[in-house]
């Protein structure tokens, strides 16, 4: 889908971005995280060609980037940054209208498209669509701002810091929302961010950056079982990895055949969950339930502990 | 009058109140109400207010000012405060005007009777209390504006109905009736001109100085440099150019451009209109919030669609409060032009400074005082307006 090939960014004797490669898998969410100055954001930028490369080339379906306008190639692709950056002068429809008017679609259409992405992010247009963006509250500017970058159906969606400016409460909130919306339009998503958490919670495929340099893309379990190097293990956080691992893994996933007494988890929660509700109770093995609300199995302490090292 | 403060006892006294009241009630006492001249040219003679009005009149006059005082001193409502000081306004307007009529003789038209040190500080005092009042009611632009048309049609109507016609000014304006309606319109015509074309240069070049930041210093550097020089040493530097430029192209010099008149004029204030539009217009592109300004390149906006629908809209109040600034003080600075030959209405003050007629020169200035005034009543209520339907207001932290 995306292929970042040997891309590097220099300004004068600096190397914000030095010979980064890696693949970007369809409908997944790759999130790039590293510390400040790591370059994770000019990698970003240049993707949607915002900083144009010092050198290397990125492959969107395997066609060059640069083979059409920049101000073109970016109405295909989906952006949203850290404080949202919506129009205070455009109201909330305006605002999600905006890559639609460019692409100059019909207004009926745009019309629909407002509204129906409004109901998506639980903005109610009869009260929402008119106001401006200094009369919503932090969380809902950012849905806006979601909604504006995904309102042309774009294949693609970039995300810089996006849900940095929130309190934790709403990042949660924003975070589930982000993946049901990934899962819904199957869009492909590159996420910046510096909260390793945030990346283990969203990414399929996490890209760990230093000093401009890419350390190790990988799957989030692999990041934690082989790190790369020791910075990899550190910014992955040695003190509690092993349950970062069994917070990679649904109960679903890894329940075993058989009943039990114990409390009743979901199949969608984490086994990370699961070993804590068990741990609560002092129960040893709990009875996981399906979607449907049958039982699927059990597990217990001992086979959850079985996933919790490489 | 201090026994009337006390009708509010638990309220401090006001203290603009207590100030306008003493300086109006010292200056009815103190100075004369109006200035009566026999001719033009003869120094004036004083007379108080029991001398030009007959008894009641005097007597109605100072007991509406009474009222006035009352109401500055104790009344807090800001609306009763304007009121009144529109009130005393107007009765002091009259009296002033039944004094000219009383002591015009019949048919008359040498006799030169002017407003005395009296009136002109009871205006300047009851107009302090309205606009006092005016701020302190913080009315909505739209009612701002409706405040001062009501004030100009109000002084129109009295001036067309002739009420003021015995009156110093007017008795100017009489002689001049014939060359004021061009004068004033050239007057708007070399302000409002000079601005324009600031505007065509100015916006452009801020909106460069924006976007090359280098250039920025040496551009605002020598429009700083401008404004300092005086406008007469600027009308004098222009003066050989523009001379030079009329001699050696005739198509200029049909163009009206010579090295005097208006032609300097317009340069001049154009090159003083530089500076706060090009200023105003840096700092108000530099005030938009950068993460919009990044999310409209990001969504696919192009940079002249990112001026034209970001920051030009968003930098709009902060652009008008330079237009403003740009326009009050054109309106101000025409008066020179006349110096020069380029006309307006300080033909009429340097002709009254001239032939030391000063009714002459106020012929000449309350017009200009008026039309400035207008002006920045309209656009800061235009201001305003922008701010308030949320252009101004700033984007989320970035």
């Amino acid at each position: 889908m995306i292929r970042v090939e040997k891309l590097t960014k220099r300004y004068d004797a600096t190397t914000v971005v030095d010979d980064v490669s890696f693949e970007v898998e369809r409908n997944s969410i790759t999130v790039v995280v590293g510390t400040s100055g790591s370059g994770k954001s000019t990698l970003l930028r240049m993707i949607n060609r915002l900083v144009e490369p010092s050198s290397g080339r990125v492959l969107l379906d395997g066609a060059d980037t640069r083979s059409e306008p920049a101000h073109l190639l970016r109405r295909r692709i989906g952006y949203v940054i850290q404080g949202n950056g919506l129009f205070p002068h455009r109201t909330v429809a305006e605002n999600v209208a905006t890559v639609p008017r460019l692409l100059g679609w019909p207004d009926e259409r745009i019309q629909a498209r407002v509204t129906e992405l409004l109901e998506i992010f639980q903005l109610d247009p009869a009260l929402y669509a008119g106001v401006l963006p200094h009369q919503l509250s932090g969380g809902q500017q950012q849905r806006v701002g979601v909604a504006r970058a995904l309102a042309a159906e774009p294949a693609v969606l970039l995300m810089d810091e996006p849900f940095g400016a929130l309190d934790p409460i709403i990042r949660a909130k924003a975070q589930e929302d982000l993946l049901a919306i990934q899962r819904r339009f199957g869009t492909t998503v590159v996420l910046v961010t510096h909260d390793m958490d945030e990346a283990f919670h969203l990414g399929h495929s996490i890209a760990v950056m230093s000093e401009g340099r890419l350390l190790q893309y990988d799957r989030p379990a692999t990041l934690l079982t082989q790190p790369a190097d020791s910075f990899v293990a550190r910014m992955t956080g040695l003190s509690d990895r092993a349950l970062k691992l069994l917070a990679l893994t649904s109960a679903g996933d890894a329940v075993l055949p058989g009943e039990s007494e114990g409390p009743r988890v979901a199949s969608s929660a984490s086994l990370r969950e699961v070993l804590s509700e068990l741990l609560w109770r002092r129960a040893d093995s709990a009875l996981v339930l399906g979607e449907d609300g049958a039982p699927r199995g059990q597990l217990t302490v001992a086979a959850i502990l079985a996933r919790a090292h490489p | 009058m201090s026994g009337l403060a006390i009708t509010a006892p638990r309220e401090r006294v006001d203290r603009l109140g207590l100030l306008l009241t003493t300086v109006g009630a010292a200056a009815l006492i103190g100075l004369p109400f109006v200035v009566f001249k026999s001719n033009r040219i003869v120094p004036g003679e004083p007379r108080a207010l029991h001398e030009v009005l007959p008894l009641w009149g005097a007597l109605g006059l100072q007991f509406v000012l009474l009222g006035n005082a009352a109401v500055a001193l104790g009344v807090a409502d800001a609306r009763r405060r304007l009121v009144a000081a529109l009130a005393g306004i107007v009765v002091l307007a009259l009296a002033v005007a039944a004094a000219a009529n009383a002591l015009t003789p019949p048919g008359n038209k040498v006799v030169r009777i002017a407003p005395g040190g009296a009136s002109w500080v009871l205006l300047l005092c009851l107009g302090l209390m309205a606009t006092d009042a005016i701020t302190r009611m913080r009315p909505r632009p739209l009612v701002r504006v409706l405040l001062l048309v009501l004030t100009l049609a109000i002084a129109g109507a009295a001036l067309s109905r002739g009420t003021f016609d015995n009156l110093s000014v007017m008795r100017e304006y009489a002689v001049n009736a014939g060359r004021f309606p061009g004068e004033f319109r050239r007057h708007v015509w070399l302000a409002g001109g000079s601005l324009i074309a600031a505007l065509i240069v100015g916006l452009p070049l801020g909106v460069l100085c924006h976007r090359v930041p280098r250039l920025r210093p040496p551009v605002l550097g020598t429009l700083n440099v401008i404004q300092t020089i005086p406008a007469i040493a600027l009308f004098g530097i222009l003066m050989a150019p523009l001379g030079a430029l009329a001699a050696r192209l005739p198509a200029a010099a049909a163009l009206g451009i010579r090295g005097i008149g208006a032609a300097p004029a317009v340069v001049a204030l154009f090159l003083y209109s530089l500076l706060p539009m090009v200023a105003d217009t840096v700092i108000g592109l530099r005030r938009v919030s950068q993460a919009a300004v990044e999310a409209a390149l990001g969504m696919g906006m192009t940079g002249s669609q990112v001026l034209s629908r970001i920051e030009l809209p968003l930098a709009l109040p902060v652009i008008l409060t330079g237009i403003r600034v740009v326009l009050v003080q054109n309106i101000g600075m025409v008066t020179i032009a006349a110096l020069i030959g380029g006309g307006g209405l300080g033909t009429f003050v340097f002709q009254g400074i001239g032939q030391n007629a000063i009714d002459l020169v106020l012929l000449g200035a309350i017009p200009i005082v008026a039309l400035a005034f207008s002006a920045s009543v309209l656009l800061d209520a235009l201001i305003e307006t922008l701010e308030r339907s949320g252009s101004a207001s700033p984007g989320a932290a970035s």
